[in-house]
């Protein structure tokens, strides 16, 4: 395969509570890779790290209270992101690295026209002139499937319907081009017919701008029609990672088999749909072992006592789960 | 009196009254236009406020004499009002129309100069100590405090002591430097919620410089509070110019603003009331039409457009 675009190696996001309850390791020892064009997948639920994760990758983390632990590491373009200055890192960020944020509702400023909005990245970055700024917001209107976007673009936010708004999230974001898309949540906030028209768009934009996207999201049929890869995510933690195809063939962490019986089907019928017992720990106090240990069918007692490493189980495909290692213990429990 | 300054008056007048007309109209057409005229006194505050900024803008047509002018010291002095001088003439027989007249421009000029001075540096603190917090946030608002706590006619009659002679323009900035304090604990607490906001991390990923964040992103969306608290402001300064040249360290003589007019006339409250109560009057005027016009901004813009209150 290529050189990978961008490389997390072991990254610790923790966020010190107040009133003395602890330390939240909300992302503890993430690693992944993001290869050039292709889609991965951040799957999740509440509370598993992925939006903290994403959000460390361009040092948006509030600090205090959170902060990057040293050995964390993460290269974009050959160079270590969480040692750049300042400047160096404002460079990279809206310019190589992008982001669309979930709430399309509040992420844009109400007072500015979207157009201002749209130009921002521009003027910061290629020093664009107010009126070739303008022209630029256009276009990109244009190509973000906008109607009207002549007339679109001295619209306020409050004018503009969910879909639009994401619509120009998306072209705020790609103004300068960037290798990179980060897409937190971008269509949870839309209902069902508009979520299909964005994953579409930012399909046909991935293939006309050749970008690597990282799509967080907590819903496996968005990961399922559009993304080539995905990472799995639990407290903080990767728990899986493969090819999409083989993840939805062969899942081989017990979460993401809790995760897929959870999703409703049209193909099979089924009375009831199957959730996975319990929720996500707090992030101050993992569980000992396996820290799914709690929540899972198949836990042993190796389970609660040691944490097992990612194991591969395949090609390309990594579980952090004791089964890979005794996998006669599913069909005996199962 | 003569006939150019009465036509001028009336001018002044009409103009006023049109000016509330057509704000009320064209505020109808939207809903924060129709709350702010859901204040009855909106309007008037309006119209009071447009009257005397003409009458100040168009003071050598309006003014019949010179303000300074002495017009008879002996047959002219502590007049009572008349046809020839409509509020009357002081001790130092000056027509007192004349110099309310130019009186505006001083005290006008100085609360809306002074008010910016200070909402300028009010905006500017609060923002620095609401957007970067931590020691910043900490050093400038225990000077805020400090600021607060000392009694702001003391140290403007400190200051007025220092320096012999404080200029019209020494007086606007002094009153704009110790003005501040209220607007930037505003400010920051705005500027405390807003940094939160998501449209402001959206900023930062896209490479937003802090400076930029601020001026762009944050002030802009503190704009209607400021806009009150500066409406409700200008009268406070103009209340404390009146009291600083009532007790003679304000405007120099003979230069007139409301405030040394007081002064002037205080000796003959009982023999000549009028160059008190005149003065007096147009203090109080101001400062209530601006306190109508910045309680019905309040509620103008207190609630926000929703969503999609104004989508067509």
């Amino acid at each position: 395969m290529t050189e990978p675009l961008l490389r997390v190696r072991d990254l610790r996001t923790y966020f010190v509570t107040e009133r003395g309850s602890g330390t939240a390791r909300a992302v503890d020892g993430v690693s992944f890779e993001l290869y050039p064009g292709e889609t991965l997948g951040i799957v999740g639920e509440s509370g598993s790290g992925k939006t903290v994760t994403s959000l460390s990758v361009l040092r948006l983390i509030p600090e205090p209270p959170g902060h990057i632990r040293p050995g964390s590491y993460i290269e974009f373009e050959g160079r270590n992101l969480l040692t750049l200055s300042p400047p160096e890192l404002r460079a990279i960020r809206g310019n190589r690295i992008a982001m669309v944020f979930q709430e399309p509702m509040t992420s844009l400023n109400p007072v500015f026209t979207v157009g201002d909005q749209i130009a921002e990245a521009a003027i910061i970055h290629q020093g664009l002139s107010r009126k070739a700024a303008r022209a630029r917001a256009i276009e990109m209107l244009t190509l973000v499937g906008m109607p009207d976007p002549a007339e679109r673009v001295d619209h306020y936010p409050h004018q503009l319907s969910g879909g639009m708004r994401q619509r120009v999230m998306i072209a705020m974001a790609l103004v300068c081009h960037p290798k990179v898309l980060i897409a937190d949540e971008p269509t949870t906030a839309l209902d069902v017919t508009i979520q299909a028209q964005i994953l579409e768009l930012l399909e046909r934009l991935q293939r006309e701008l050749g970008m690597a996207i990282m799509l967080i999201t907590h819903d496996l049929g968005v990961v399922a029609g559009t993304a080539d890869r995905v990472v799995v995510m639990y407290a903080g933690q990767v728990v899986e990672t493969a090819t999409t195809t083989e993840l939805f063939a062969r899942p081989r962490h017990p979460y993401t088999e809790g995760l897929l019986a959870a999703v409703p089907r049209v193909d099979t019928p089924r009375e009831q749909l199957r959730a996975i017992p319990g929720s996500v720990p707090a992030a101050t106090d993992w569980p000992a072992g396996c820290r799914f240990h709690p929540r899972c069918p198949y836990a042993w007692d190796k389970c609660r006592t040691s944490e097992p490493p990612l194991l591969d189980s395949g090609p390309g495909h990594q579980a952090r789960c004791w089964l890979v290692t005794e996998p006669a213990r599913r069909s005996a429990t199962a | 009196m003569n006939l150019r300054a009465w036509l001028a008056l009336l001018g002044a007048l009409s103009v006023a009254w049109l000016a509330a007309r057509a704000a009320r109209r064209r505020a109808a057409g939207t809903a924060g236009g129709r709350r702010f005229f859901a204040s009855p006194f909106a309007g008037l505050g309006i119209g009071v406020l447009t009257f005397f900024a003409v009458v100040a803008v168009a003071a050598p047509l309006v003014a019949p004499f010179h303000p300074d002018r002495q017009l008879d010291i002996i047959d002219l002095v502590d007049r009572a009002p008349s046809w020839s001088h409509p509020l009357g003439t002081d001790l130092y027989s000056r027509d007192l129309w004349s110099r309310l007249v130019y009186g505006a421009r001083v005290s006008l000029g100085i609360g809306a100069l002074a008010m910016a001075v200070a909402l300028t540096l009010g905006a500017a603190v609060g923002a620095a100590a609401g957007y970067f917090r931590r020691a910043t946030d900490v050093v400038l608002m225990r000077l805020v405090d400090v600021g607060i706590a000392m009694p702001r006619l003391f140290l403007l009659i400190v200051a007025a002591s220092v320096w012999q002679h404080v200029s019209l323009g020494a007086l606007i900035l002094i009153l704009g430097v110790t003005g501040w304090f209220g607007t930037s604990r505003l400010v920051r607490a705005e500027v405390l919620s807003l940094r939160e906001r998501d449209f402001v991390t959206a900023a930062r990923a896209l490479g937003a410089r802090p400076g930029r964040i601020i001026f762009r992103h944050v002030l802009p969306n503190v704009a209607s509070p400021l806009l009150v608290s500066a409406a409700l402001g200008i009268g406070n300064v103009m209340l404390t110019e009146a009291a600083l040249s009532f007790l003679g360290i304000g405007v120099r003589p003979p230069t007139a603003s409301w405030g040394n007019m007081i002064a002037d006339g205080a000796g003959q409250i009982v023999g000549a009331p009028w160059t008190t109560l005149f003065p007096g009057l147009a203090i109080a005027l101001v400062v209530m039409a601006l306190n109508a016009t910045g309680d019905a901004l309040r509620d103008a813009l207190a609630a926000r457009p929703s969503s999609y209150e104004e989508e067509t």
